[in-house]
């Protein structure tokens, strides 16, 4: 291992994670619910809809209207994308299905859940940041590179 | 009016994700490569998230209603079951091979709409599957 000092982003790594924990914080002080993505986008997909739809349709709407006003004011970041098609859907596939079935992801509980000390989205967390990385070190390293 | 709160406090988590660097898969697989050439960054967005949150969730803890007068809807689950480990299990190896998690593949819609809607389709595909056959 080698720390890449050269993609090393202190500054806005912290100021976007203040960001995103500022937001968590307001929705649970104002609106008393996790700023979990996808449990609020999955309640969506519920049939018959959940009777807060709106409410979830308003919070994606302005994530999907982010990157529109930032790029209004600021540079967009560039975004460097790797995997191929098909691989795109596999990861999408299985972040959905994962997601859901644990319950939360990096927001939920990420943020969230380790900002509410609790033991369950800890444990998640650490499986997920190790599934990661072993995800990304096969890709990267495995099978003899 | 009410849905003003959520739409902005979107607009704000969005915000925070493109200033973060969350939203380059690049940036997401560098971090989570630990055992090549690591980018720490993404550890100091999840610390600066929260460090931020840490001790509003302690207060709101305490509540029973919002600063709106709204009800507490705070988790109740506490098991650390199966279903959690096999779910975060797959959420990350997923995670791992594009670079993405749920809220900055909405993001991506904004940024590369092509990619991001395969992502964000098979995404919603994924839950749907789970919604309907591992509840």
């Amino acid at each position: 291992m080698s720390i890449a000092w050269e993609h090393f982003t202190p500054y806005s790594a912290l100021g976007g994670g203040a960001l995103i924990g500022l937001a968590a914080a307001l929705m649970v002080l104002l609106e008393g619910r996790i700023a979990g993505i996808s449990g609020i986008l999955g309640g969506l997909l519920q049939r018959p809809l959940p009777p807060d739809a709106r409410w979830r349709m308003a919070f994606i709407a302005g994530l999907l209207l982010a990157p529109l006003l930032y790029g209004t004011v600021f540079h967009l970041p560039a975004i460097h994308l790797s995997a191929s098609p098909l691989l795109i859907i596999v990861a999408g596939l299985l972040v959905g299905f994962g997601s859901r079935l644990g319950s939360g992801c990096t927001s939920g509980h990420g943020v969230c859940g380790l900002s509410r000390l609790s033991p369950r989205s800890l444990a998640a967390t650490l499986v997920f940041m190790v599934g990661g990385m072993l995800t990304v070190g096969l890709l990267r390293h495995g099978l003899g590179n | 009016m009410a849905l003003l709160i959520p739409l902005g406090l979107g607009l704000l988590f969005g915000f925070g994700l493109l200033l973060s660097g969350m939203t380059d898969p690049g940036k997401v697989q560098g971090f989570l490569d630990i055992a090549g050439h690591w980018d720490p960054s993404l550890a100091l967005v999840m610390g600066g998230a929260i460090g931020v949150a840490l001790l509003p969730f302690q207060h709101a803890r305490a509540r029973l209603k919002t600063w709106l007068g709204m009800p507490m809807q705070l988790p109740t689950a506490r098991q650390i079951d199966r279903r959690l480990i096999v779910g975060s299990t797959l959420f990350g190896i997923g995670w791992g091979l594009a670079g993405i998690c749920p809220g900055p593949g909405l993001v991506l819609l904004g940024l590369d709409l092509g990619h991001g809607a395969l992502f964000v389709g098979a995404m919603l595909a994924g839950m749907g599957l789970q919604q309907r056959y591992a509840r």
